[in-house]
């Protein structure tokens, strides 16, 4: 397939019909935005609202990404067509990144495997796993995009779950992750992660706690630490109204233990959703989101042309001077952009 | 002694019980019949400088008393290409040449623990060491050479005790009793995960058939090393010298909890545990770092540990130069660097040694290569005179200042293991594998080295200055399809005409073992490879058990 | 979205059992340093393995580092499994490659072969000039 020459409605259709290769293609046109994002968002529109959309995150070094590659597996056997969107982020420096996470997802998606069934050159393996690295590119606006649309886009194409895995440290992927269906939140013994979680924000979005790295020494003090914040909440009346207390699943991801008992926890939240009719407050909140964030683009995009005008130019250079105040030039600017308030 | 006079260097105290005592026991050694002074005829003392001299604990200055005088380092040259014939070859023509001791080293697949049929051998049957699928390969390798009377050292790991094995089968069919068997058997699994990535199993059941060796050979095989503690690989991956020292005395001391744990005596084994260390090019901190390694090990054995014997306290260990500072550019240079490397080895008081080939920066030794590297320990031992002294750097400010350096930087690692292990390091060396400390470090280091080459900020000859001159292609050796060819045959052929109902019958055993932590493996794996079950049969039939491992990334 | 483009995405890997991967790691940081998207794949990779993963990243290219002699079989098998998926990307072979083998590799379809000791400018030119030349 040559680069360039297929149109999105080319491709879109060709992904649809199971070419990975067009559906690769499609999710960098996601990650750039602009007008080919545009289509591919109207594209997707009729197709979408199947998937359970499900958000794992947690510290570096939590054990997400073997934990993802369990779920994959796991799910990949009992016939499901998961797809992972695994967000990494980029080098603020260089804007370059390393996504690794796709090497402790072994043995799906037709990845690399020590074992037996992936070593043959040409092994006829079913390949019902997608799994997509992306890297933040350092602006924090187009990942509230990209992400969202990705989402839509697997939806579309029948993946379901659609799991995206983040680090958990920045407000952009605690959004993220808040705006799944099920957010789950993985933490470890020993590191004061318990305490981390709280202030990074994602003991309110977690729908489900899995304690990873269970047979580490800590693995129940972590435990009764999350009891012991999940009741305080419960107490300040923080907790989600409709009662569904995020479980705490013990989990040891290197071998595997309890991946079978996250995605049950995974699952039981997800009948909780359909059956309070909380998985439509969740869409509900999931659209205002996006439609917030493409405004926020939008506007963004026609404040920087505001500044780089004429007027917006003559209004610094009067601030520097100090003939005008940043209040007042703002207001003005604004007044142009948007008419009077 | 006093600190105003100064004291006459090659005089030590004759009043010095220390000293007194070293030269009772130099004096009960037999030494080698050569004459012990310069090459214009002046006569050198033993050793030089203050106490605890050679063979005193800490044994910084040397782990026997008369150091090279008695014995020079057994001159161990790395040997295994293409098929077990021409590796026989080989071997045959290293102990013509005065090679003292066979070094084998297997191809990919072998060390993964595939057999050469397996889609994952593709193109590198026979590459880059000898290709064992069965014993019959064993049985070609070690063809014509009584393994009553050699040593032999075995570069393998993630399949060794398949391999050991095979050897005593070997040794059996020869009427050599595995009592007899002398050498080493790298199967230094930690390393694996830290540094060379050659893995099977996961961590805990990896360490699990180590410890079944180390029990096993205590047990029958006096003269066998079940594990060479290897920190040359963890180097040549791009740690420094401190790290490289560090990492590997911390696995050192977690198989020691691990065999300990296991119920056996700490001196029960301790005694036969021996290391393997790079010597790299700045020769000043690999000597400081050799002695370090001998006073760490010899103090923490016997304090920590509780080692009583004195054996388990010796640090005694085998040099490799450093492959990774080769290069393709200009490699006739190499013959020098190896040179410099070499020796450091022999005045940091190596115990055996294997000299690189210039040529190895592109492709295997080709065997003129090889004989020059041996040429080039030969000369170090024979005609610099540096043998004739135990430790004739000791009492050098710089020295010493370098090898408390290596120490104290050593130290603080073991202390970050210790706190990741909650005090355990056999759990520190577990999770530090597992959360990415120990390849996070090295790739650190690697990184910053290569950093440091490309700013123009160190200077390698021929690479990045002083680069005219290098000659176009030179002759390489280079292995053919034909061996690929060759050994699927023989693979082959050895299937066909085993008895497949025993062989069955002999992997479904190791299983159960396998099922069964109380069980020791050896036992099972010997009447496998008895009836010529093939390596990665037996690998596999331990797999269904321990599962496979996959390392996370850390970049 | 921006006015720079879009970074190059590269998937780098081990292709078969070779474990050798100091390499292979420091490029991974040459390449992010130089501002392009590394999709590390590790070890012990194979030819289906590396197509799966170039195919749903959208990769730009292939780096494979190879330390094992075996690049005259491994080189010419990743090229061809492109081939055969239909995907039209440069496959950079870095690591340990004899002089006498390189024109032999790049005849097979191999973009371009990096040697030791090249610096990081070297690599990163490399990997630029190869997307250039196969889009």
């Amino acid at each position: 397939m040559s680069r360039a020459n297929r149109s999105v409605e080319e491709l879109y259709g060709e992904a649809k019909g199971g070419r990975r290769l067009a559906l690769g293609r499609l999710l960098t046109m996601v990650e750039r935005g602009g007008v080919d994002a545009e289509s591919i968002g109207e594209l997707a529109n009729p197709d979408v609202g199947k998937a359970h959309i499900v958000g794992i995150t947690g510290a570096p070094g939590a054990g997400k990404s073997t934990l993802t590659g369990q779920l994959v597996a796991l799910l990949t056997v009992a016939g499901r067509r998961p797809a992972v969107l695994a967000v990494d982020p980029s080098s603020p420096l260089t804007g370059g990144a390393i996504l690794g996470d796709r090497i402790r997802m072994d043995d799906i998606g037709g990845g690399s495997s020590s074992s037996e069934s992936a070593a043959g050159a040409g092994s006829a393996r079913p390949e019902t796993a997608f799994i997509r690295s992306m890297a933040t590119r350092g602006h924090s606006g187009g990942l509230a995009l990209a992400v969202p649309l990705a989402v839509r886009l697997f939806d579309a194409m029948g993946y379901d779950p659609v799991i995206i895995e983040t680090v958990g440290v920045g407000q952009v992927e605690v959004d993220v992750v808040g705006a799944a269906d099920t957010a789950v939140v993985v933490v470890t013994p020993g590191m004061g992660d318990a305490v981390q979680a709280n202030k990074a924000g994602l003991l309110e979005v977690a729908d489900v706690f899995v304690v990873n790295k269970a047979d580490r020494p800590g693995a129940n003090d972590v435990r009764r630490d999350l009891e012991l914040m999940l009741d305080l909440s419960h107490v300040t009346g923080q907790e989600e109204v409709g009662g569904h207390r995020p479980p705490i699943v013990m989990s040891t991801a290197l071998d595997g233990t309890g991946a079978d008992s996250v995605w049950a926890a995974v699952e039981e939240h997800l009948l909780f959703l359909n059956d309070s009719g909380r998985r439509l407050d969740r869409r509900h909140h999931r659209i205002r989101t996006e439609i917030r964030a493409l405004m926020e683009q939008a506007l963004g995009r026609r404040i920087d042309d505001a500044m780089n005008s004429t007027m917006g130019i003559d209004l610094v250079a009067q601030v520097e001077d100090g003939s005008r105040s940043p209040t007042a030039a703002s207001a003005q600017l604004l007044d142009r952009l948007l008419g009077p308030q | 002694m006093s600190d105003q006079e100064a004291v006459t260097p090659h005089a030590p105290d004759a009043d010095d019980p220390q000293y007194l005592a070293w030269r009772a026991a130099y004096e009960a050694s037999k030494l080698r019949d050569v004459p012990f002074e310069t090459m214009s005829g002046v006569p050198v003392e033993p050793v030089y400088g203050d106490g605890p001299y050679p063979g005193q604990y800490p044994y910084t200055r040397g782990v026997y008393p008369t150091m090279y005088r008695s014995r020079l380092w057994t001159m161990r040259m790395f040997a295994g290409f293409g098929t077990a014939e021409d590796t026989n070859a080989r071997f045959h023509d290293i102990l013509r040449n005065g090679g003292t001791g066979l070094s084998t080293a297997f191809d990919m697949p072998t060390l993964m623990g595939r057999d050469s049929d397996s889609p994952w051998s593709t193109g590198e049957v026979g590459r880059a060491g000898v290709a064992v699928d069965t014993l019959a390969d064993m049985e070609d390798l070690y063809s014509g050479i009584d393994l009553g009377s050699v040593s032999t050292s075995m570069t393998i790991n993630g399949p060794a005790a398949i391999v050991m094995a095979m050897y005593i089968a070997v040794g059996e069919k020869n009427g050599v009793s595995r009592a007899e068997l002398a050498g080493t058997i790298q199967n230094d699994i930690f390393k694996e995960y830290q540094a060379q990535k050659e893995y099977i199993y996961p961590p805990r059941p990896s360490v699990r058939i180590v410890t079944d060796m180390i029990e096993f050979t205590s047990a029958e095989m006096p003269k066998w090393h079940p594990i060479s503690i290897s920190g040359y690989h963890i180097r040549e991956a791009g740690s420094t010298a401190a790290q490289e020292l560090a990492f590997t005395l911390a696995n050192g001391f977690a198989y020691v909890e691990a065999a300990v744990a296991a119920g056996v005596d700490v001196d029960g084994f301790a005694g036969r545990l021996s290391f393997f260390f790079n010597s790299h090019i700045d020769f000043f901190e690999e000597i400081g770092k050799f002695r370090a390694a001998r006073r760490i090990w010899a103090r923490w054995m016997k304090e920590r540990y509780g080692a009583t014997s004195e054996r388990s306290l010796l640090c005694r260990f085998h040099t490799q130069t450093a492959g990774v500072s080769l290069t393709a550019q200009q490699p006739e240079n190499n013959i020098a660097r190896v040179a410099i490397q070499a020796l450091a080895g022999a005045l940091g008081g190596t115990q055996s040694l294997h000299t690189d080939s210039y040529d190895e920066a592109l492709a295997l030794p080709t065997e003129k290569a090889a004989r020059i590297a041996l040429r080039t320990q030969q000369i170090v031992a024979h005609e610099t005179g540096v043998t004739n002294v135990a430790d004739p750097l000791g009492g050098s400010p710089y020295v010493e200042w370098m090898t408390d350096e290596m120490e104290r930087q050593a130290e603080a690692i073991f202390a970050h293991l210790e706190d990741l292990g909650s005090g355990s390091l056999l759990e520190g060396v577990y999770a530090g594998i597992e959360n990415g400390y120990f390849v996070g470090e090295i790739a650190d280091a690697a990184y910053r080295f290569e950093r440091e080459v490309n700013a123009g900020r160190r200077i390698i000859v021929g690479v990045n200055e002083f680069t005219d001159g290098d000659d176009p292609q030179r002759e390489l050796l280079r292995i053919g399809a034909e061996v690929e060819d060759y050994q699927l045959k023989r693979l082959a052929d050895v299937k066909q005409q085993r008895d497949g109902q025993a062989v069955a019958a002999a992997l479904a055993a190791v299983t159960a073992a396998a099922a069964d932590p109380t069980v020791n493996l050896m036992n099972p794996i010997l009447d496998a490879v008895r009836v010529y079950a093939t390596l990665e049969e037996v690998v596999r039939a331990m797999e269904v058990e321990f599962g496979t491992y996959v390392e996370k990334a850390i970049i | 979205m921006t006015d720079q483009p879009p970074p190059l995405r590269i998937v780098l890997a081990k292709l078969g059992l070779d474990g050798h991967d100091r390499g292979l790691k420091v490029v991974a940081r040459i390449l992010r340093d130089a501002g392009m998207e590394v999709i590390y794949l590790g070890l012990r990779q194979t030819t289906d393995s590396i197509v799966a993963a170039a195919e749903q990243e959208d990769a730009d290219a292939i780096g494979l580092s190879m330390h094992n002699a075996g690049h005259m079989t491994l080189g010419p098998n990743m090229v061809k499994a492109l081939a055969d998926a239909d995907l039209p990307i440069p496959v950079i072979i870095g690591g340990i490659v004899p002089d006498e083998d390189v024109a032999p590799l790049l005849e097979a379809g191999v973009a371009a072969v990096l040697g030791p000791g090249a610096s990081a400018e070297e690599v990163a030119n490399t990997v630029r000039n190869a997307v250039s030349a196969a889009v």
